[in-house]
């Protein structure tokens, strides 16, 4: 009378019934970068497609990221109109330096958890310091499987009415600061944020913009990898706006004095 | 039902000799025997009420809602065991979640439906499991297809829908509904309708208190399900009860 | 012995539409001895009553923390409590240590609620035969979360389970207007006299057989034993019983063990099957 034994060995509801998404998932979805058929092991050694530095600064009152829109191919400038710098919720922002695909891949999975909180519907939401943790979490397991995801992330958010700004890269190395630059910026803008805090450590949402788009604009001479078309992102208790395809004023009359400009 | 009782009515999987699965109709059953829900699909949007009964006062109020969001665009409402139902919600976000992973955009309600039907049809064909004990009605809303509307039943069928109602009252809901021109209303006037025939067909005597729940997806709520807002959810609870006062005076029944 | 042939398995529809074996699972909770939650604005409190097998045992645990902003009261078997318990915890640890932050406790009670309900839908499991009362504190305030072994679950401003919790219930839904502003000595007496409703006259609540757990703004889920309840419990007992009456000879078993599953009465018909009946409030226990 009661079939399919298999039902009570198996621990799993019976063995040839459906689950969610048997039915159309794509063959292979489940096979691990670490195995495949030949045997031979591949892991990620490099990055691809690459975003350059973002930067994020804490004001008073919010929290900024900014950093431009390129995805580098190597050295060769080739997508232009990229964004590094997404919306996660009405108090989360995040910014991504290194392989876009990594990104972009670990985009759609936070997205998709940000449709899962909203569709709960019960008044939670992802905050800046969980959506930190959770990405040090993530990055660091991959790294222990030695197949990292190439990337240095900044969360920036306000929680509980203070601003939030926090950094992980790819092997899982976190903090969080009031200044932080990734990449090339760790070393340009860096220390132009620590100067402009120094003289003035409460700044306002004005002042914090003035020099976020001076690093840009030092970045953008300094960096080969930069572009000259920005995001800038402001979170405050409002709420959160990216700015597009900003493009700075600049002057490169100086560069004739440079042996090999021409 | 004649065959109750003669043995071939204890498994999903045993057919009667006249041909009839009865533990997919006693299934069937338990959503009849839940507060009523009623779908409505107009013309630019479909909303959701449910006549959510509450038996005792020491629950929180809106505590144990019977519409979900299932994606940004999509709501289901649910009738039946409201643990059963939670489960295919559960799924139902997950298939969700799959298409949105494997095709980059918001899976259309009608292969949701699809989806949705074939799990539940999955358990009614072993007698290793038991058929849900719940339907569900699941609706969306966007530029190109306009309003959709889906019901699934524990049988694991699914059909698309102008109106549905799925609980005790689903025949007399039926019936109110038949008396509205669905087509031409906007999502406003349908939720107005929608919470004045769960009004209208709730059992006073056997059910005492009950919750009102309204959702709705459509051109005004920029193809997002919601919960209504407040002010919304007031106003349409008021046109309700005034609508069932002049309703009782009247005598009823003219419309 | 014969009474229905559907009443067997759960995964058996009666022609009604009801599952018989989780509405059996549901008389479970009424085996087990009475537990009472409820809460103020701030605080949520769990009481219980404990009982010992026999003179020389001890009295059985009643309450079973989970996190620091999370405890539970069982009433029914304590196995199954415990089974969950452990799937609770591990819920709260892997969140706190993915996200760094506690589980919002409606979030753990949707799963599981989830998990119970695998159970009453499989020929090879039987529902789990406990009823739960959490208290927790998150971002949202105080909850009192009651789940039940038809997987269903509520969101509640206080709730008695448990044997004869009936009295108790009724002392709550009586009171229900004060808990908001109650400070949290106040929530708890409220929570002892609903919980004293439940008992026989020639029974009293003594530190022996009283466990209290108190979670709240600014306090972690804390467990009040023994010794400790006794400021809680002083003059008690000068104070009038609302709900107190002769204990029916049918029900003494209260007091002692019920063995499980032999139990003598046959079953009746629970009203219990569709979404938010839990127990019928008919009064009857």
């Amino acid at each position: 009378m009661y079939a399919n034994p298999n039902s009570i060995i198996n621990p799993s509801l019976w063995p040839n019934g459906p689950a969610p998404g048997c039915f159309f998932n794509f063959p292979g979805a489940n096979v691990t970068s670490t195995s495949s058929s030949s045997g031979i092991i591949t892991r990620t050694q490099s990055p691809v497609t690459t975003g350059t530095s973002i930067l994020g600064l804490v004001f008073d009152g919010g929290v900024m990221l900014a950093g431009d829109m390129l995805g580098s191919y190597g050295s060769m400038a080739k997508f232009r109109s990229i964004e590094r710098t997404i919306k996660v919720n009405n108090s989360t922002v995040l910014g991504a330096t290194g392989d876009i695909a990594d990104f972009q891949h670990l985009k759609a999975i936070i997205e998709q958890k940000v449709i899962d909180e909203d569709c709960a519907d019960d008044g939670f939401t992802l905050k800046p310091k969980a959506l930190h943790t959770w990405l040090t979490r993530v990055l660091y397991n991959r790294r222990s499987k030695f197949d990292p995801l190439w990337n240095t992330f900044l969360v920036a958010g306000i929680e509980d009415g203070e601003p939030y700004l926090g950094c992980v890269d790819k092997i899982g190395t976190a903090f969080s600061d009031s200044k932080i630059a990734t990449g090339y910026g760790a070393h340009i803008a860096l220390p132009l944020m620590r100067e402009g805090l120094e003289k003035k450590p409460q700044m306002t949402q004005e002042e914090a913009r003035a020099l976020l788009i001076n690093c840009l604009r030092v970045l953008f001479y300094r960096d080969c990898r930069a572009l000259n078309k920005h995001q800038i992102a402001t979170i405050t208790k409002e709420g959160v706006t990216i700015e597009n395809n900003i493009e700075l004023d600049t002057n490169w009359e100086v560069a004739n004095f440079v042996i090999g400009y021409e | 039902m004649s065959s109750i009782g003669t043995g071939y009515d204890l498994s999903a999987s045993q057919f009667s000799p006249d041909g009839r699965v009865f533990q997919v109709e006693y299934a069937q059953k338990a959503v009849e025997n839940s507060g009523t829900a009623v779908a409505l699909r107009g013309k630019d949007g479909v909303v959701f009420a449910v006549e959510k009964l509450v038996t005792s006062k020491l629950y929180e109020a809106g505590a144990n809602r019977r519409i979900f969001n299932i994606d940004t665009h999509i709501g289901m409402a649910v009738a039946g065991l409201l643990a059963d139902s939670r489960q295919i919600v559960e799924t139902a976000r997950t298939e969700a979640s799959n298409y949105r992973a494997e095709y980059g955009g918001n899976i259309p309600v009608k292969y949701l439906a699809d989806r949705v039907a074939m799990y539940k049809h999955a358990y009614t064909l072993y007698s290793a499991v038991r058929p849900f004990g719940c339907s569900v009605a699941l609706g969306s809303y966007d530029e190109i297809d306009g309003p959709q509307l889906f019901m699934v039943d524990p049988s694991g069928v699914s059909f698309g829908y102008l109106g549905c109602a799925m609980g005790k009252a689903r025949q007399a809901a039926k019936t109110e509904m038949e008396k509205l021109k669905l087509k031409d209303m906007t999502c406003m006037e349908l939720l107005k309708e929608a919470a004045k025939i769960i009004y209208v067909v709730h059992d006073e005597v056997k059910d005492k208190h009950f919750e009102l729940e309204l959702g709705w997806v459509g051109a005004v709520t920029q193809g997002r399900h919601q919960k209504v807002p407040q002010d919304v959810y007031a106003e349409v609870e008021r046109y309700a009860k005034s609508a069932l006062e002049d309703d009782s005076d009247s005598g009823n029944d003219d419309m | 012995m014969f009474r229905n042939q559907y009443d067997n398995d759960v995964t058996v529809w009666s022609p009604q539409g009801r599952i018989h074996q989780v509405e059996y699972a549901m008389e479970a909770v009424k085996q087990g001895s009475a537990t009472i939650g409820l809460k103020s604005k701030t605080h949520a409190a769990i009481v219980a009553l404990k009982r010992a097998t026999s003179e020389l045992s001890a009295y059985q645990k009643k309450i079973i923390p989970i996190d620091t902003h999370m405890g539970m009261t069982i009433a029914g078997l304590t196995a199954d409590a415990r089974f969950l318990s452990r799937y609770m915890r591990t819920e709260c640890l892997n969140h706190r240590y993915s996200h760094d932050e506690p589980l919002p406790v409606s979030r753990l009670i949707g799963n599981l609620g989830n998990k119970l309900q695998v159970c009453t839908q499989r020929y090879d499991r039987r529902p789990y035969g406990v009823g739960l009362l959490v208290a927790g504190y998150d971002d949202k305030g105080p909850h009192i979360y009651q789940t039940c072994p038809s997987a269903t679950y509520f969101d509640c401003k206080a709730m008695a389970i448990g044997a004869r919790s009936q009295s108790a219930r009724t002392y709550l839904e009586k009171h229900l207007n004060e808990f908001l502003e109650c400070s949290v000595e106040d929530l708890v007496r409220h929570g002892l006299r609903a919980l004293r409703d439940t008992l026989p006259n020639e029974v009293e609540l003594t530190s022996k057989n009283v466990s209290i757990g108190v979670v709240g703004k600014g306090m972690d889920f804390t467990i009040y034993d023994d010794g400790g309840v006794e400021s809680f419990l002083a003059g008690l007992d000068k104070e009038d019983r609302r709900g107190g009456r002769p204990l029916p000879p049918d029900v003494e078993g209260d007091l002692k063990e019920v063995p499980v599953g032999e139990s003598t009465a046959a079953p009746q018909d629970p009203a219990m099957s569709v979404e938010m009946d839990v127990e019928p409030h008919s009064g009857k226990d």
